[in-house]
């Protein structure tokens, strides 16, 4: 059994400028272990995404619909005192901003005990004891002492190792990673990153990352899934995803990488064009207008993810032509 | 050799930080910029590059005169700027633009592009009315923008068109140099790359300078031919372009390339990487000595202890390679 099955998740919001469709229809499954990354640009609905599998989407103005299968148990519908017990226990999350999303006026301590009293029912006492092995086994030195001290006293890289401790506390699952290294610098990412992938060893985690960066997906996940205007426009194992784009708007992105080796100086390729507002979609396929493969079906209707060999798919009647049609979403 | 286009020498640009004592002297200093020289040729593109709080955006900013230099100095075509009085900078504000890195907050929700570019033009003197208009239409044609979008608002244009208006403003003095600190990184990578692109052929066809700030050494690599490697208000290294890529020879340098992922997981998952431990220091309390010394991988094999005690001056090699470091070249 997967760990993880999501069946045509769809979100949309009630604005005033419209309904927008911020996820609109996406799949996904997920086996223990495995790490998934999620790629898109800013509004292509990937944190949205990961949002509704938390059940952590406002409603009003949200609504969510479709499935969302979490070891056997479905999720959508769930009161909020049941997914209580779920969060931060068997599923767990690490957010972009840990300056933003660790409470300024509790100590790091306190914050990181009470996920153990809550799920766990330990006493403050062993809590505060398997909270300080928490600290120190995700690198940060003397954690006796960090566990007084205020989220504002610790540097960037600090915080964020925090929050991975949060999130691994209780050994979830599931972990939900977004954008988890974005706001740090190079040399720290690269020690978040290794960081995130001894745990998932020692574990046996499965993560969603959630990302904009191509290197790290390159080098943390297994498969990905690539998003553009709120649907999945391709995914696929790594390896063979990153080496044969089938979607025209993944090996644009591949391509507007500006890289450390080959010709330097010479104009990147780059996507011509923007993203689409997601009040005002196109009727045919969203990538369409900023495409250069773009036929007259494109425009005119809408593409459907397309199994193809080697456990990939494309929604790109183009590049992925001649495979397998699935079930189009009702 | 004729005079470079910008010589910076021993700038440094100090902040009082923490309490004041009973007399009002700040207890702490902090040295966002600490003795940093170079030059800059005029056409060229220096990169340079360092991570949060090295100092890069404050250099920046004394560079254009945003921020007084505690010491050192400024020269652009021979003349020296720091000590110049408001109104004798005026003729180097339209030569010395600048782009920054939001291009939400650099722009007034308030004025339309015809505003936000008329301004610098009416302000430099350059032409009556009608000419300023034209002008500010041939401007959003340069970036690539639609010239008949003149008249409509920032909060009208996305991320990467915004940042094209913000081009388009420093473009209109007709400058020799622009400053860009972080001009693409709040950007999509689609829409980074046409950035990238565009300031490229401005670059080309108006004969520009770039003083072009980064975190990103992959950005910089495609618009620079020289870059400089800053750490904790310091420059650790110089190079040109295909030598520092090539052939890093600071430690620093070194560990900053490795840790940029690559977008290709074959490369990713088997190349050697060299993980730094520890966090960047508090620029407040910067270590003695070299200021990497507590992170760099090699601060066994200097003899003496000197990396803690002594700090290593930038030194020229044969090639014309700068580097501060006491390891033995190619060690």
């Amino acid at each position: 059994m997967a760990l993880l099955e999501v069946r045509d998740l769809r979100v949309r919001f009630e604005t005033h400028h419209g309904t927008v469709r911020a996820v609109d229809g996406v799949d996904l499954t997920l086996e223990p272990g495995e790490t998934l990354g999620l790629v898109g640009e800013s509004g292509s609905g990937k944190s949205v995404t990961n949002l509704a599998l938390l059940g952590l989407i406002p409603s009003p103005p949200g609504v969510v619909e479709g499935s969302v299968r979490f070891e056997g148990e479905e999720l959508l519908g769930r009161s909020d005192e049941e997914l209580r017990r779920i969060r931060g226990n068997r599923m767990a999350m690490i957010f972009q901003d840990p300056m933003t999303s660790l409470n300024p006026l509790l100590t790091v301590g306190r914050q990181l005990t009470e996920v153990l009293e809550l799920h766990k029912g330990l006493s403050r006492r062993a809590a505060r004891a398997r909270c300080a092995a928490a600290l120190g086994e995700v690198g940060i030195p003397s954690p006796e002492e960090r566990l007084d001290q205020y989220p504002h006293e610790l540097s960037g890289g600090m915080r964020q190792r925090v929050m991975i401790a949060m999130g691994l506390l209780c050994e979830p699952a599931l972990l939900l990673a977004d954008e988890p290294t974005t706001a740090l610098d190079v040399t720290i990412q690269a020690q978040i990153l290794e960081l995130m992938q001894e745990v998932q060893r020692r574990h046996g985690t499965a993560i969603i990352l959630v990302t904009h960066d191509l290197g790290v997906v390159a080098g943390m996940a297994d498969r990905v899934a690539v998003m553009y205007a709120g649907r999945l426009v391709e995914k696929g194992p790594t390896g063979p995803l990153f080496a044969a784009p089938g979607h025209p708007y993944t090996r644009g992105l591949l391509d507007s990488v500006p890289r450390l080796e080959g010709a330097a100086g010479e104009a990147l390729a780059s996507i011509p064009g923007s993203p689409p507002d997601l009040a005002a979609l196109p009727p045919g396929c969203a990538f369409a207008p900023r495409c250069s493969e773009a036929l007259e079906a494109c425009r005119a209707e809408r593409p459907v993810l397309v199994d193809l060999p080697g456990a990939r798919a494309s929604a790109c009647p183009v590049l992925a032509g001649g495979g397998k049609k699935t079930e189009a979403p009702a | 050799m004729s005079t470079p286009l910008l010589e910076v020498r021993n700038l440094a640009r100090h902040f009082p930080a923490g309490e004041r004592s009973w007399s009002g002297a700040p207890r702490q200093v902090l040295k966002a910029v600490d003795g940093v020289s170079f030059d800059l040729e005029r056409g060229e593109s220096l990169g340079l590059v360092g991570e949060s709080g090295c100092g890069k955006s404050t250099l920046a900013r004394t560079i254009v005169g945003l921020y007084p230099a505690t010491s050192g100095t400024v020269r652009f075509e021979g003349t020296e700027l720091t000590s110049l009085s408001r109104s004798a900078w005026r003729p180097y504000r339209r030569r010395i633009q600048m782009i920054f890195q939001d291009p939400y907050a650099s722009l007034d929700p308030r004025q339309t592009v015809a505003q936000i570019l008329d301004e610098p033009l009416r302000l430099f003197g350059m032409g009556r009315r009608r000419e300023r208009r034209l002008r500010a239409l041939a401007l959003l044609d340069a970036v690539g923008l639609n010239p008949r979008h003149v008249n409509r608002y920032p909060h009208e244009f996305s991320g990467g068109q915004r940042q094209r208006i913000g081009i388009a403003r420093a473009l209109a003095g007709e400058p020799d140099l622009i400053v860009c600190d972080e001009p693409v990184s709040a950007l999509d990578v689609s829409i980074q790359a046409q950035v990238i692109n565009l300031l490229a052929e401005l670059r080309e066809r108006f004969g520009l300078a770039y003083l072009f700030i980064a975190h990103d050494l992959a950005v910089v690599r495609h618009l620079c031919e020289r870059i400089a490697v800053m750490y904790l208000g310091r420059v650790v290294e110089v190079a040109g372009r295909e030598a520092l890529f090539r052939s890093p020879a600071h430690p620093y340098t070194q560990a900053l390339l490795s840790a940029i992922p690559h977008p290709d997981p074959e490369v990713e998952r088997t190349r050697e990487r060299i993980v730094l431990t520890g966090d960047v220091p508090s620029p407040l309390a910067p270590p003695t000595g070299c200021t990497f010394h507590p992170r760099c991988p090699h601060r066994g094999a200097v003899p003496g202890n000197r990396c803690a005690t002594e700090p290593p001056v930038l030194l020229t090699d044969a090639e014309g390679r700068q580097r501060a470091c006491h390891l033995e070249p190619g060690s």
